[in-house]
């Protein structure tokens, strides 16, 4: 049952999304983040929705998927349209009940605000989360962020720490339930009684996990140490990625649909 | 023939708790080892006879106490060793170690098998190189792209030898490393073992539990309290079963089973080696001697 965690969201495949070069898409998802909050008018949102789509479809992603990731915003989505709609006073009344009055100006804005936080969503876990392993998302980071070195930022240390936490979350899943059923063997109850009796029942667990955690850093850490790592210096890597044609290719079209962002909002 | 001594121990004492004010026992005591090069020597011992003591003090994870070893002419006790020497001892000396789990450091095979070459500062197309020759060494190239959670622990132990041959070192010290592995798990990183002794003429020390591994070995040194208990040939060896139990150990089943009988009073002839149909050739023959009168 613990198994089923998956790490991420992240769908291995082939399209153009997954072949970028991690830092690239980092600088796609901040400029996409910028033409999202760029768009104003009208005009400008239904073309931030047709790049979405767009997106979508390059990344060979289903949309059943990407649709099936909005449901924890729902609710965000649905008090932030009833906000807008109930709060916003406008000129054009359309309905007026009782207390409630709703002018056109607030369902437009609802609508674009849904459709703004929606193409937010799905734009960034489409070029970033989705589409990017774990482990290329550190890489990127770490060569992004490697200018920081300068001002001694432990770029390397923490771009290792990252990779040797993914690496030992299954491990450890694995060792969480094997501590689990060897609880439950003796007796241990952690499903019924109070939320506090089940985190008292928990104790158990985290204590052996955490000793044993202790033991894999130490064992770890000398298997490194006899594997000549001293840190990140004098260290090379195996894949050194050189942007292609293609990666500047994709960011110019990024900075041209802001700009054409910008003019489309001057014509609303 | 005349080879050279790859690893020489000279009289090393290694203890433990320093700085206790109490004097503790030792945990290698004035041991002396020399080590051929591209030999293949098995280890055995019970638990704290100082073997995995002495695996560490070989790559500078430990320091001994008194005493000097020299690999490959360089002496690693020098206590002006720079990081650099340090660095090229631990390339030249390669570790597996008894959880293949706790070794692996990435979340991908081949970048895990890069680690060793990355730290090295090698050119990236010759990392790459050396990954993949050394995944096809240990037969793991149909997984480079897999992820270590995905493999066996056979799998996953021979990912950690691939990481290790990456850096080329001249000697691999296993220390335990199929102890935690079921038999065909054992089989295969044993397979792999023999194989990197006898076609790359890589140093083997195995350090292990198991009899039937140590059988494989050129030489087989038997340890106990932190000292050398005997040393030989691994017939030489076990052929003393009553010494291998007095250190806590089991002689193989064939030596074992001729051991017992002679002991009954059979007259069995000790076999010429330790091969399985050596020693039931001295069984039968006892058998039909015996019965003929």
């Amino acid at each position: 049952m613990i198994k089923d965690i998956t790490l991420g969201q992240f769908f291995p495949g082939n399209s153009l999304l997954h072949r970028l070069d991690p830092r690239i898409k980092i600088i796609l998802t901040i400029l996409f983040i910028a033409i999202v909050f760029l768009a104003k008018s009208t005009l400008s949102y239904l073309l931030v929705l047709a790049f979405t789509i767009a997106l979508i479809i390059i990344s060979g992603i289903s949309f059943k998927t990407v649709l099936k990731s909005l449901k924890p915003i729902v609710f965000v989505l649905i008090i932030t349209s009833a906000l807008n709609i109930f709060w916003t006073v406008g000129d054009d009344l359309i309905f007026s009940f009782w207390i409630i009055d709703i002018y056109a100006e607030g369902v437009n804005f609802a609508i674009l605000m849904v459709l703004r936080i929606t193409s937010l969503l799905i734009g960034t876990s489409v070029l970033l989360t989705y589409t990017t392993s774990p482990i290329m998302l550190t890489d990127g980071l770490e060569r992004l962020l490697a200018p920081l070195k300068a001002i001694k930022v432990p770029v390397h240390e923490f771009s290792l720490m990252m990779t040797i936490a993914l690496r030992f979350i299954p491990t450890l899943i694995e060792e969480t339930d094997k501590i689990m059923s060897a609880q439950k063997a003796r007796g241990a109850d952690f499903t019924t009684g109070s939320i506090i009796s089940r985190a008292k029942a928990l104790i158990p667990v985290l204590i052996p996990l955490f000793i044993s955690s202790f033991r894999r850093a130490d064992e770890l850490a000398t298997a490194m140490e006899c594997r000549c790592y001293h840190g990140g210096d004098g260290r090379t890597k195996m894949n050194t990625p050189h942007l292609k044609v293609i990666d500047i290719l994709t960011v110019s079209v990024f900075i041209v649909i802001c700009v054409i962002i910008v003019m489309l909002n001057r014509f609303a | 023939m005349n080879k050279k001594q790859f690893i020489q121990i000279k009289n090393v004492t290694f203890s433990y708790d320093e700085g206790t004010g109490q004097l503790p026992s030792p945990a290698i005591n004035h041991l002396s080892l020399d080590i051929e090069e591209g030999s293949f020597v098995a280890v055995l011992g019970h638990n704290g006879s100082g073997k995995s003591t002495l695996a560490k003090l070989l790559n500078l994870i430990l320091t001994p106490t008194s005493g000097e070893i020299y690999i490959d002419g360089t002496r690693i006790t020098d206590p002006d060793l720079s990081d650099e020497d340090v660095l090229n001892i631990r390339k030249n000396i390669g570790m597996v170690f008894q959880n293949p789990d706790n070794q692996l450091v990435a979340t991908i095979v081949e970048e895990d098998v890069a680690f060793g070459p990355e730290n090295l500062g090698l050119e990236p197309s010759e990392i790459r190189r050396r990954v993949n020759s050394a995944l096809e060494t240990v037969g793991m190239s149909d997984f480079k792209r897999h992820s270590p959670h995905q493999l066996s622990g056979g799998q996953k132990q021979r990912i950690a030898i691939a990481g290790i041959i990456a850096m080329m070192p001249k000697c691999i010290v296993f220390d335990e490393s199929t102890a935690m592995l079921d038999p065909s798990g054992r089989r295969e990183v044993m397979d792999t073992i023999l194989r990197l002794n006898r076609e790359q003429n890589i140093t083997i020390i195995h350090i292990t539990h198991y009899m039937n591994e140590a059988m494989l070995a050129d030489r087989v040194v038997v340890m106990n309290e932190g000292n050398l208990l005997i040393d030989g040939t691994p017939y030489d060896v076990f052929k003393n079963v009553d010494l291998i139990k007095s250190a806590g150990l089991d002689s193989p089943q064939q030596f074992d089973i001729i051991y017992e009988l002679r002991r009954k009073g059979h007259d069995i002839k000790m076999p010429e080696s330790l091969k399985t149909e050596d020693c039931a050739k001295v069984v039968y023959d006892y058998y039909k001697r015996t019965t003929k009168d």
